[in-house]
């Protein structure tokens, strides 16, 4: 019996998602009393991270044998470290590439999947795990009832934990047949922060007028080290980039803060944004629905606060140094 | 070409969530159903911008009891040619995934459409499942997708941008925003879509791995604390000393 991991780099570094499903998986290990292992396909495994977060051991894909993002080479990588490591949990990342290849996975496996845990299992009668349903509305409590079981952590949502140590190396190379899919391109968006992976997030809506307007709400994220997003409409007509776009209908993002100026707060906005540890909300509209979910509040106009705001935040920076 | 497009139904986006029997049933009461938005706005949309371009019919499959004809039906309104119906309690996904692998196995597709996610149960699981079963390639999260001949040319989001990739025909795709854009059903389609053919099938036995014992609500928040419009810089103290953020 063991937990297996699967981790991917992201940037030439191990990406932060797959840092927290490692830190998940030592956890799970150590809760069933057992050891974690990091599958890594990629140049870059960081193994000092993944060893100070709780793994012990990693198999390290050898460069070649896998050199582009395919799922079913991926999964048939992914059963081999399993039966190889007896693994009997397999922990992914609920990201773009978990979304890909757990799935694959456990139906190779004949897996009970949780797609998009929060928590760790409750084992104390069965296994059963907590996870984000209703676009982040409320919770279900999953009980898994195969052997092996698959669960996709949701980013954000569990703190890593750095408790030390070191993790064993042995390069693997898996038979994973040919690729059904050809990467041709690979097109990043600007150098920015991903916004799936900020801590910090500054988003703005309709009430800011027309794109014009961004200066301010850029100059303070630039500041923050935060990332931009923006509500639904506002990416419709153009004044924002698509991949900015969160809710029920784009991004679900769960950022350590999330500051809402000019956005009503709708139900499916909130949707993609609910999971945020704390909410700043900026509008002239006492009545906005967005202020039922923030933890802080600003009624005004944005036009004057923002440049108010940025301001006291260099005054902040400056005096917290 | 032959095109599935797989529907499920979700509780309109401006639903209540609440739950009823001890925090163990979802509270259907008041509850609108919709088709599942991905599932109708890009899936089903696509699906259909391919036929009126290459020829062909586009099939919506679903997995589900008859509390599902009304999106159905939606979705025959939007376009769709025809409609199948399993008749089976659509649970876990993997079982869900194992009666439409069995129905293609039985009607070969050159392409199978998925929606990103449900939005109700959030787990971007189906399509990959039935990839796995028919052994077909799989690209997840798609915004882009042209067919040339026995190639798909597809863009699908990955952590920080896009990957453009090509695959061959069959496959199945998940799809996510940029795909298509929304189409609303005029009236010859709704009265057409009361004729189309909904054919339903008995479920096959499956396996049943997950189950839901328990929801629960998100934890309530303590309510907002509000500060001056005229001097907002106590926020990032607040920020710091209390919220512990930044
Ligand atoms: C099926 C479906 C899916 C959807 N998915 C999404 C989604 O994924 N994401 C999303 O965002 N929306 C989504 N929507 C749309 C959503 O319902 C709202 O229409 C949208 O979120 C509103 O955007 P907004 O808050 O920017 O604009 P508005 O609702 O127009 O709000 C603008 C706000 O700005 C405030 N304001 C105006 N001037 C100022 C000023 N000078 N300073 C400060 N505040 C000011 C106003 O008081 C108002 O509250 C979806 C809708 C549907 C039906
Ligand atoms: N009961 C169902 N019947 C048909 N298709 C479904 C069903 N459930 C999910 N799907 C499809 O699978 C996609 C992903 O669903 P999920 O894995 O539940 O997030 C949806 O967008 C649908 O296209």
């Amino acid at each position: 019996m063991s937990v297996l991991v699967y981790t991917e780099p992201h940037n030439e570094k191990i990406s932060k998602n797959a840092i927290e499903a490692a830190s998940y998986a030592s956890k799970l290990a150590t809760l069933l009393g057992t050891t974690a292992t990091a599958l890594v396909c990629g140049e870059a495994g960081d193994a000092e991270t993944l060893g100070q977060v709780g793994i012990s051991k990693i198999l390290q894909v050898t460069s070649g044998s896998i050199s582009q993002f395919d799922t079913q080479k991926l999964s048939k990588a992914v059963q081999e470290a399993v039966q190889k490591e007896k693994a009997t949990v397999i922990v992914f990342s609920h990201d773009f590439s978990g979304k890909a290849i757990a799935p694959r996975v456990a139906a190779k496996l004949g897996a009970g999947l949780v797609a998009g845990a929060v928590s760790l299992p409750d084992t104390s009668s069965g296994f059963i795990v907590k996870k984000a349903v209703f676009s982040g509305k409320a919770f279900a409590h999953v009980s898994v009832t195969s052997e092996v079981k698959v669960i996709s952590l949701l980013p954000n949502s569990f703190s890593v934990e750095k408790t030390g140590g070191t993790a064993s190396i042995e390069s693997f190379s898996p038979e994973t047949g040919k690729a059904g899919v050809t990467v041709k391109e690979i097109r990043k968006e600007s150098a920015k922060l991903s916004l799936t992976e900020a801590d910090l997030v500054v988003s703005a809506g309709r009430g800011m007028k027309g794109p014009e307007n961004w200066g301010n709400i850029e100059e303070l994220a630039t500041l923050m080290g935060a990332a931009t997003a923006c509500s639904r409409p506002v990416a419709d007509i153009g004044w924002r980039p698509h991949h900015e776009h969160v809710g029920q209908t784009g991004l679900a993002i769960r950022p350590n803060l999330y500051i809402a100026v000019g956005i009503s707060g709708a139900i499916q906005h909130l949707a993609g944004v609910n999971g945020s540890k704390v909410i700043v909300v900026i509008n002239t509209d006492a009545e906005a629905p967005f202020f039922k979910a923030a933890d802080y509040g600003i009624v005004g106009d944005a036009f004057q606060v923002l440049p108010k705001l940025i301001e006291a935040y260099k005054q902040f920076k400056a005096s917290n140094n | 070409m032959k095109l599935l497009v797989c529907i499920s139904k979700a509780p309109d986006t401006t639903s209540k969530i609440s739950f009823t029997e001890n925090n163990t049933k979802f509270n259907e009461a008041g509850v609108q159903y919709i088709i599942n938005p991905y599932d109708e706005w890009y899936a089903l949309v696509r699906a259909l911008e391919l036929k009126e371009t290459l020829g062909g019919t586009v099939t919506t499959i679903t997995v589900g009891k008859a509390d599902n004809e009304p999106t159905i039906r939606k979705a025959l309104a939007i376009g769709a040619d025809d409609a199948v119906r399993i008749d089976a309690e659509a649970s876990d996904a993997l079982a869900v995934a194992k009666q439409i692998a069995d129905y293609v196995k039985n009607n070969s597709y050159d392409i199978i459409f998925c929606g990103k996610e449900t939005i109700d149960y959030n787990g971007s699981q189906v399509g990959g499942m039935i990839a796995e079963l028919l052994d077909l390639s799989y690209v997840s999260l798609a915004s882009k997708l042209e067919v040339n001949g026995n190639t798909a040319t597809l863009e699908r989001d990955i952590q920080g941008g896009k990957e453009v990739v090509e695959t061959n025909i069959p496959f199945v795709v998940s799809c996510a925003k940029g795909m298509a854009e929304a189409r609303i059903p005029n009236m010859r389609g709704i009265m057409a879509a009361r004729t189309k053919p909904l054919q339903v099938l008995p479920g096959s036995e499956a396996p049943k791995l997950t189950e839901i014992v328990a929801y629960s609500l998100l934890p309530e928040k303590a309510g907002c604390k509000f500060i001056d419009a005229e001097n907002p810089g106590e926020l990032f103290q607040l920020l710091h000393n209390e919220a512990k953020v930044i």
